[in-house]
């Protein structure tokens, strides 16, 4: 720091004749600077303004009438929740959305503990075994879904009848259990515990506490971020599953947000009022828990780059 | 047995707290454990073992599944769809990789000035990474709509009229390079949050040197900037190119791989073949040539790493 500031003051003593100059060229860059960012904030928000205005345009002649202009970002005419009317008048919108806020929900709730149950075991107690343990989930962690994904659609097709249950095909529980475990998320918890300090946990062990106890009075609480970063990490890639949910439901009774959003923007004539008002509904209640958790999301992303 | 803890020899009771560690730790792992040996492991094993046979999705009771050898490799030696697949997803990796990687690295750089309302701008270049993909998907379906939309009005007027207007969706020459346009729109905040933690991790005095050293910004960035960003680099080509063979939602809501199979991709004839046609047999084979070009894929990180990092 201290050399930075001095090698500052020698430029600015340097050209303190030309300081106005200086200040001129500096005030320019950062103008400069601000069109760019500017320009870019343009680029990643031109489409969701465009979702979002086109929803909220009663008239679809209108609609077709403004993609085309600067009055796609404007909104004229007709405005109104017609297209939000339309949506609910022909599909169980509520349902899709219970359903998607339910099996995302499980995943998280149930996922979170069970892999951090495992990852405090790797990290804290000295088992037979452990190590190879430790090897096998960094080894799975190689694997992606799409490798496994035909396979373990017989699986939970054939599995049960095997063993005398129905298949799993259209439930809740086929969309939920394959994604509870994940290697990924055991990685970072088990990262995690391993940097916490001990002696805690010795006193209370020397104190009698069992280990379950030390986990949930001792480890969790010392371990928010790392949930928080599990859990909106899993939140993010589940939230918009859709190659398993094509696959394992048939009917509306179990079927998630994206995969009715894609039944619905199939049918024809398209209109793009109510499309664009669905997809709308999909969207915003999620930009919303990120503009409020914003500082979280972005630590949970930067913590995915440090794996190695 | 009757003794007391404090009457216990010090290395019987560390061998008594060693086996209770092993029951307990088992017994933690086990939830885990099972999971992933069900639903990732099993699925993942068979994989290999289907390949090998003519296992339909709904077997029938008079034709048995058999062993059918190496036909459904040497039909992936004949299979178009299959080969333009590939190929589709080399060429989408050739071009969102490098693309998708450098403008995430200018956006990283770009936000990580020191500029009031900058968080603003990061909110705003992540938003579309917590935009669902089918969303996506379909809300720039609507932008590429052919003679009016928007993106031929855009170009159009660009151009003073002279380009355009295009059926972006509907031409196979130009279906995979929109697609590529909308994927790295919607992942690139994602690597740009990544580059910014690594960013952030350079230490200021490398700076210091360099400046006193006479480099300008530019020759900082190439001489300072990007060999400490090196690791990050290769960890976002890495998971960047995984990701562009795993390519599936977007070309399947916009287009369901056409085109003529333009905008197929390898997860795309899996889905066809496995599900669809219910040939889980073959779509077993294609699935193992995807790991295989995965596994390649996430090995080279390990080569390419500079220093060894601990697990």
């Amino acid at each position: 720091m201290t050399v930075h500031s001095l090698a500052e003051g020698k430029v600015q003593r340097r050209s303190s004749p030309y300081s106005l100059q200086y200040r001129a060229r500096k005030g320019l860059r950062i103008v400069w600077d601000y069109i760019i960012l500017g320009a870019l904030a343009l680029f990643f928000l031109f489409p969701l303004v465009f979702m979002f205005i086109s929803s909220i345009k009663n008239n679809e002649d209108q609609i077709i009438r403004d993609m085309s202009s600067i009055y796609a970002f404007i909104p004229q005419g007709s405005i109104g929740t017609q297209n939000y009317y339309d949506v609910f008048s022909q599909m169980p919108f509520g349902h899709f959305m219970f359903n998607s806020v339910f099996i995302v929900a499980s995943i998280v709730v149930v996922g979170i503990l069970v892999n951090s149950l495992i990852a405090y075991a790797l990290a804290r107690l000295n088992f037979t075994g452990r190590s190879l343990l430790v090897s096998v989930i960094i080894a799975l962690m190689i694997i992606p879904f799409e490798a496994v994904a035909v396979p373990l659609l017989l699986v939970i097709n054939q599995g049960p009848r095997l063993l005398g249950f129905q298949t799993w095909i259209d439930t809740y529980h086929v969309q939920i259990i394959p994604f509870i475990a994940d290697a990924f998320s055991i990685f970072l918890f088990y990262q995690f515990f391993i940097g916490l300090p001990k002696d805690l946990e010795e006193a209370a062990l020397v104190d009698g506490a069992s280990r379950l106890r030390i986990y949930w009075n001792i480890i969790v609480p010392l371990s928010r971020p790392v949930f928080a970063t599990v859990a909106i990490l899993q939140f993010l890639t589940h939230w918009g599953d859709f190659l398993w949910p094509l696959m394992v439901t048939r009917g509306a009774e179990v079927r998630p947000l994206p995969v009715a959003m894609q039944q619905f923007f199939g049918r024809d004539p398209k209109l793009w009022g109510d499309i664009m008002a669905f997809a709308a509904m999909i969207t915003l209640p999620v930009l919303m828990v990120f503009l409020l958790f914003q500082k979280w999301f972005v630590q949970s992303v930067a913590s995915t780059g440090i794996k190695g | 047995m009757n003794v007391t803890p404090a009457a216990t020899s010090p290395r019987r009771s560390q061998r008594l707290r060693g086996q209770r560690d092993t029951l307990i730790g088992w017994s933690l792992s086990s939830p885990a454990l099972i999971l992933l040996i069900l639903f990732l492991l099993l699925p993942f094993l068979m994989a290999f073992v289907l390949a090998f046979t003519d296992q339909r999705l709904v077997p029938n009771a008079t034709i048995p599944t058999r062993f059918v050898g190496l036909r459904n490799f040497t039909r992936l030696f004949v299979d178009e769809t299959f080969h333009r697949a590939l190929l589709n997803n080399f060429i989408f990796a050739a071009v969102v990789v490098p693309v998708q990687t450098s403008f995430a690295l200018l956006l990283a750089s770009l936000i990580n000035q020191k500029l009031r309302a900058i968080n603003l701008f990061r909110t705003i270049y992540f938003s579309p990474v917590v935009t669902t993909m089918v969303v996506v998907a379909i809300i720039w379906t609507f932008l590429y709509n052919p003679g009016r939309g928007f993106i031929n009005a855009i170009i159009q007027t660009l151009s003073f009229g002279h380009l355009g207007p295009y059926s972006w969706l509907r031409d196979p020459k130009l279906a995979l390079p929109a697609i590529m346009v909308l994927s790295i729109w919607q992942g690139v905040g994602f690597q740009m949050v990544i580059y910014l933690a690594g960013l952030q991790d350079i230490p200021n005095y490398l700076y210091e040197a360099a400046q006193i050293d006479g480099a300008n910004k530019l020759q900082q960035f190439f001489y300072v900037t990007l060999p400490q960003l090196r690791n990050t680099t290769i960890f976002v080509v890495v998971t960047t190119t995984i990701l562009a063979f795993k390519l599936f939602t977007q070309n399947w809501v916009m287009v369901q791989g056409g085109p003529q199979n333009a905008t197929m991709t390898t997860i795309i004839h899996v889905y066809v073949q496995g599900f669809k046609q219910g040939r889980i047999g073959y779509a077993s084979a294609i699935t193992v040539v995807f790991f295989l070009i995965v596994l390649a894929i996430s090995l080279s990180q390990r080569v390419f790493l500079t220093e060894e990092r601990s697990v």
